[in-house]
């Protein structure tokens, strides 16, 4: 599903911000990223969705090395991923619908296909009185909310959430890991990059812990476990 | 829900100024066009006009009488094969000519003044020019045969000439407006430039990206380059007017055709069109850097 192999990445000509990075993980598994700020997991996150290129090493998703594909391939691959980014990015000029809406649009998705969907996820979520409103109006739970609506609304077969719980309290980040759970549950794989250790503790999935750039330690659960998860560290 | 969902906002002031900018260039393109077009129409006009004629001009002299000089000069036009026909412009004709320099009155009236022949060319028989000009010559010293042709080339050179510096003109108002929709369009991407990084990075295609500020580039266009057509067809209107005014047979060649106004409609059409290209390339440029 997605296969790191010694993944460097600096900017420039300066040091490494990452550093042989290398694991695998399964189809349908489900993954927390953690490690203190500044470790490095939202870059590692940025590279998981095409949107860093590494300075060296091999990135495979869904079973191809990305460097090998063509431009005109790549938009097919990232649409197969959904991303919760940290600070939402949310479109304010656009209604919390056509925000969810939005991979579907962009997937080519027929007009009348859209927006049944796109509801549907907000009423999950218990958005579905708030389609209409700006995302300026909304409390920075219920963006979160939107912004997983958005990352899920195209079944993606992979979600890719960076700090998700980064802007709400803990019940509500709790909240959002259960949902998480929810589409892992369907079979989506899901990595879930996080700093908030007694968040995620009662979750018994595998981790792997960036510090200063290089994974440590390896899966912070029990070995067997982790291989069953795909996990190397 | 509208299928026709903004994605990129038109907050970033460009979409305000672009309209009148391509108005502006594509009434000087249009004002050029038609210079082009006009003069192209005239070169033809004046080809057309002198090419079946020459002039003799019979000198006033004081030994003979200048009507026989005359009409020794038409008895031997009227028998040199390739010529139609010649008449002797008469006192009315001669005055109107003077006309415009001596006005109405013609002071000059009791001076000796040299008479012209029309001669009328048929263009089926070669004429012998220069056989012409020394029968003429010998018969009636002194008479001036003149086909006009080194005139109106000059005439024509001066013509094309201007119609190079207009067509310049043109690819140089075509430049500047592709550059004035690039920095508009860089304006928007650096504003928005989130916006564009989110979308894709969810996946959209960098044709579809790109759409959202082409098609807004080429509706600005489309609403300027209408006014800017308005504005030039008023201008030409005008001018016209003017000319239609003056007695100047040259100008009178400089007429505006179906094919002229059929051409300045498009003008308006590849003004939206560089506004669109234009946008679209800078946009693929600007995806092209991300990865």
């Amino acid at each position: 599903m997605i296969r790191f192999e010694n993944v460097g990445l600096r900017y420039g000509q300066g040091p490494e911000v990452l550093r042989d990075i290398s694991f695998h993980l399964e189809p349908g598994s489900f993954t927390f990223l953690t490690g203190p700020s500044g470790a490095g997991k939202s870059t590692l996150l940025r590279m998981m969705y095409l949107g860093l290129k590494p300075s060296r090493g091999t990135i495979s998703l869904f079973g191809a090395d990305v460097a090998r594909a063509t431009r005109r391939e790549l938009p097919a691959i990232r649409r197969r991923i959904g991303v919760v980014f940290q600070d939402f990015r949310l479109l304010d000029h656009l209604s919390v619908l056509e925000n969810v809406a939005l991979p579907l649009r962009l997937a080519g998705e027929v007009e009348r296909r859209i927006e049944g969907p796109a509801r549907e996820m907000l009423e999950w979520v218990g958005l579905g009185d708030r389609i209409e409103a700006s995302p300026t109006t909304l409390s920075g739970g219920e963006q979160q909310r939107v912004a997983i609506c958005r990352a899920v609304v195209a079944q993606p077969s992979l979600i890719v959430a960076d700090e998700p719980t980064g802007n709400v309290d803990d019940a509500i980040g709790y909240r959002l890991i259960r949902l998480f759970e929810e589409l892992h549950r369907i079979g989506t794989t899901i990595i879930v990059a996080t700093h908030n250790q007694p968040l995620i503790e009662p979750f018994d999935y595998p981790r792997l812990h960036l510090e200063d750039g290089q994974l440590a330690g390896g899966p912070a659960r029990a070995p067997a476990l982790a291989a069953e998860a795909g996990l190397v560290g | 829900m509208s299928g026709g969902v903004k994605l990129i906002p038109d907050d970033t002031g460009a979409g305000r100024f672009l309209p009148w900018v391509v108005a502006v260039m594509v009434f000087l393109a249009a004002l050029a066009v038609s210079g082009v077009l006009a003069l192209d129409q005239g070169v033809r006009g004046w080809q057309a006009g002198f090419e079946g004629h020459l002039t003799v001009e019979v000198p006033a002299g004081r030994s003979a009488d200048l009507d026989t000089r005359v009409a020794e000069t038409l008895r031997i036009l009227r028998s040199t094969a390739g010529v139609r026909g010649a008449v002797a412009l008469d006192d009315a004709e001669h005055a109107a000519l003077l006309a415009p320099w001596f006005g109405p009155d013609n002071p000059v009236a009791d001076l000796p003044i040299p008479r012209l022949v029309d001669v009328e060319l048929d263009t089926d028989h070669q004429l012998d020019f220069d056989y012409l000009a020394r029968r003429l010559d010998d018969a009636v010293p002194g008479a001036r045969l003149d086909d006009h042709k080194v005139w109106v080339a000059q005439l024509i050179r001066l013509a094309r000439g201007v119609q190079f510096i207009a067509l310049a003109t043109v690819v140089l108002i075509a430049g500047a407006l592709a550059a004035v929709v690039v920095f508009a369009v860089r304006a928007t991407l650096s504003v928005h430039h989130d916006i564009v990084a989110l979308l894709h990075v969810m996946g959209a295609r960098d044709a579809y990206i790109a759409r959202q500020f082409q098609n807004h580039a080429l509706w600005m266009g489309a609403k300027g380059g209408a006014v800017g057509l308005v504005l030039a067809a008023a201008t030409l209107f005008v001018l016209s007017r003017l000319v239609a005014r003056l007695e100047a047979p040259l100008l009178d060649q400089l007429s505006l055709g179906p094919v002229t106004l059929v051409v300045l409609a498009f003008v308006p059409v590849a003004g939206a069109g560089i506004a669109f290209f234009t946008a679209r390339l800078t946009v693929f440029g600007a995806l092209g850097r991300m990865p």
